[in-house]
């Protein structure tokens, strides 16, 4: 049997997930951008929106991710490690009982998931979570 | 502090045993007389509820040797702190004498000599001695099981568990919960858990589908006890499809999911618990985290990365117990409760030495039921050894240099690569080497061992990835085992750089060349998390080596890894 990286990352993610880590996100300033396209370059509030993410996934190709912003009429997922960066954009009607969202995305290796909310006042909120894509191993 | 007192009377009563050479049967006698099963078990009862915590018992039945490690470090925010204090500096901290029954209960140094006056620890009859004198003097003191009870030995390993569960119910615990037993396939766990007589905890485990909580694993119960209610909620080793094969337990999620023990620790808390309790599987640095960030745990009963400390670490507002590791250690934790909250604790991390403790008769013959159909098997001699066997270690241990050495020997390859657990008893030397013992260190539900060719670069990735498990600053990324071992490979470590940038100077042994990226080397390992994994089991590899090599002799100092930035 020849051991391939796929083989021991079969329980990861994509096998992209190598040769990345440890480096900087090589889509980072992507996700700036889109950032940035998004809020017209103002600035980001942080504390009125919550991020839930795992710390490590358990499988890369669906990682759970929870957003809740009490008062946004909008929330955009970011994943900046991934050749493309936009996630998902949640809009929020007035009659929406909570502002908040949960659905599975693919991590192609250890990144920031970042979620910016757009609030009734027109201000925007920030939060971000490093997810962890590891080959996995031996526990104690 | 109390607890501190009452276990360094343990070590004043046996200090004349100094001097680490020469012990022999009479020096043993020595430690007995010296050492009683009521200087063990003193303690003046306390409050009105009391904790028994067991965790990481690795299905150890009978006394073993089990040298603690030398090299246990601490990074980030743990730098430096304990449990990443070692051997002299140990003993310094906790003002523990050399040669006392303390020094070799919970730290390295002189073990082979110590191990010779003291000799084994452990022993579930032992342990049941224990519990039940706790419970003559507090008959509802709740007994807490952390978990890695039905795995790490031959009869647990040919039972799937079944005799840990006969022993443990006989013990009549009231909560578990879990890691290394759902290696042993969802269908069994889920089998042996729907007829276990006591609560199976963990908010942490969830329906991999919906990413819902389980029915079969409820977050927490709640106990009234001495006029109050405690809440024990369930905490199950975070990272189990990450660091354990996945594919055996699809339908399970799991994570820290720190959010989630909050709003329990509410529930319980509006629910009317004036204490709560967290028996926890995460391993002490993330239980150390933990208690940070979620506000309202009284008590966390710690285990996962096998640390015993002779008193409780504060963290926040919450105190951490770690008790060891195969039932070397039993923690005993008397608690005041009252107007809601606690107001006074007393402790003891109490050593199982196995010659002091009179064995739980009835308890002796169950265990001695449950091995009975195998012990032609167990108790087959393959080997001797001359050299300490002993595991722990973050780097290298000589049960895996050993275990390294024949998957080298055996599979005819250029490096071994052996998993970093943490379980696993010692041998000392002079004794025989039964298949129990290489068991003891080997068995799993997914042993096979590979041989298969991994690039230089490759080889690389694995080795960083694997630190960033065990050296990653944020503890929330640490999944508490250690280093991969590696055989015939040697490399430098700087465990303060981040992922990528630790390992260096990647050397083939054999030859002493660099480790060259784009060159395939032939690989032999174990335990891979992959499912399709072919080869024969890592226990009859071993076997055949031990049995050609008839007598062991291990080098004790491997210098293979050099490691900066400590």
């Amino acid at each position: 049997m020849k051991l391939t990286r796929r083989n021991l990352l079969i329980l990861s993610s994509a096998s992209a997930a190598a040769t990345a880590m440890g480096s900087l996100p090589a889509f980072a300033s992507l996700t700036d951008d889109a950032i940035a396209e998004l809020t017209g370059g103002a600035e980001l509030g942080e504390g009125a929106i919550t991020l839930t993410a795992p710390e490590i996934a358990e499988n890369g190709n669906t990682v759970p991710i929870e957003v809740s912003a009490p008062g946004a009429v909008a929330i955009t997922l970011f994943a900046d490690g991934n050749p493309v960066p936009n996630v998902a954009t949640f809009n929020f009607g007035p009659l929406s009982a909570s502002r908040s969202a949960s659905t599975r995305i693919r991590l192609a290796t250890t990144q920031n998931v970042v979620a910016i909310a757009k609030m009734e006042d027109g201000s925007f909120q920030k939060a971000s979570a490093n997810v962890k894509v590891t080959i996995g191993g031996c526990g104690g | 502090m109390i607890s501190r007192r009452d276990f360094l009377q343990v070590g004043m009563a046996a200090a004349a045993l100094l001097g680490t050479s020469g012990f022999g049967n009479w020096a043993r006698l020595a430690a007995q007389q010296k050492l009683t099963q009521n200087q063990l078990l003193q303690f003046d009862t306390f409050g009105n509820v009391s904790l028994i915590h067991v965790t990481d018992i690795h299905a150890q039945l009978k006394p073993i040797y089990f040298r603690e490690p030398s090299i246990n470090i601490g990074v980030g925010g743990n730098k430096g702190a304990v449990p990443h204090v070692t051997g002299t500096d140990f003993r310094k901290l906790y003002g523990i004498e050399d040669g006392s029954p303390s020094h070799y209960a919970l730290s390295s140094g002189d073990f082979s000599a110590l191990a010779q006056g003291y000799g084994r620890v452990g022993g579930m009859d032992r342990v049941a001695t224990v519990i039940k004198a706790i419970r003559a003097d507090r008959p509802d003191a709740i007994l807490l099981d952390g978990g890695d009870t039905w795995h790490g030995s031959y009869t647990c390993l040919k039972t799937q568990g079944q005799d840990m569960v006969n022993v443990m119910n006989a013990l009549e615990p009231d909560a578990m919960t879990f890691h290394w037993e759902f290696t042993l396939g969802s269908d069994r766990v889920n089998e042996l858990v729907e007829n276990l007589p006591f609560a199976a905890l963990g908010q942490n485990i969830f329906d991999v589908e919906w990413d819902e909580p389980t029915d079969l694993f409820p977050p927490y119960k709640m106990f009234e006890r001495g006029g109050t209610k405690i809440a024990v909620i369930g905490q199950a080793f975070p990272y189990m499809p990450i660091a354990n094969p996945g594919w055996m337990f699809p339908e399970y999620a799991f994570g820290i999911r720190d959010e989630n023990m909050q709003a329990m620790v509410d529930e319980v808390r509006a629910a009317g618990a004036e204490c709560v309790v967290v028996l926890s599987h995460n391993g002490f640095d993330v239980d150390k985290k933990m208690a940070t960030v979620v506000t309202g745990i009284d008590v966390i009963l710690s285990g996962h990365t096998h640390d015993a400390l002779p008193e409780p670490v504060v963290s926040g507002e919450t105190l951490i117990f770690p008790s060891g590791s195969n039932g070397k250690f039993v923690t005993r934790i008397d608690l005041d409760i009252r107007d809601g909250r606690v107001l006074g604790y007393k402790s003891k991390l109490i050593p199982i030495f196995s010659d002091v403790i009179t064995p739980d008769e009835d308890m002796t013959t169950l265990i001695d039921a449950q091995r009975a159909p195998f012990e032609a098997e167990l108790s087959e001699v393959i080997g001797q050894t001359d050299s300490l066997l002993y595991r722990r270690g973050n780097f290298n241990g000589t049960w895996d240099d050993l275990i390294c050495d024949a998957l080298l020997s055996e599979r005819d390859a250029e490096i071994a690569l052996s998993p970093g657990v943490r379980w696993g008893p010692s041998l000392i030397p002079g004794q025989d080497i039964t298949r129990e013992d290489i068991f003891n260190v080997t068995s799993m539900t997914y042993g096979k061992a590979y041989r298969t060719e991994m690039t230089g670069e490759f080889l690389k990735v694995v080795l960083e990835d694997v630190a960033d498990n065990i050296f990653n600053p944020d503890p929330y990324y640490q999944q508490g085992g250690d280093m991969v071992r590696t055989g015939g490979l040697g490399y430098h470590i700087d465990v303060s750089q981040p992922q990528g940038s630790r390992i260096s100077n990647m050397t083939l042994l054999r030859t002493g060349e660099a480790i060259d990226p784009a060159r395939s080397y032939v690989v032999a390992g174990w335990a891979s998390v992959n499912e399709d994994t072919e080869g024969p089991q890592i226990w009859d590899v071993v076997e055949n080596h031990i049995a050609k090599m008839g007598t062991v002799s291990v080098n004790q100092d491997n210098n293979s890894v050099v490691v900066t930035g400590v």
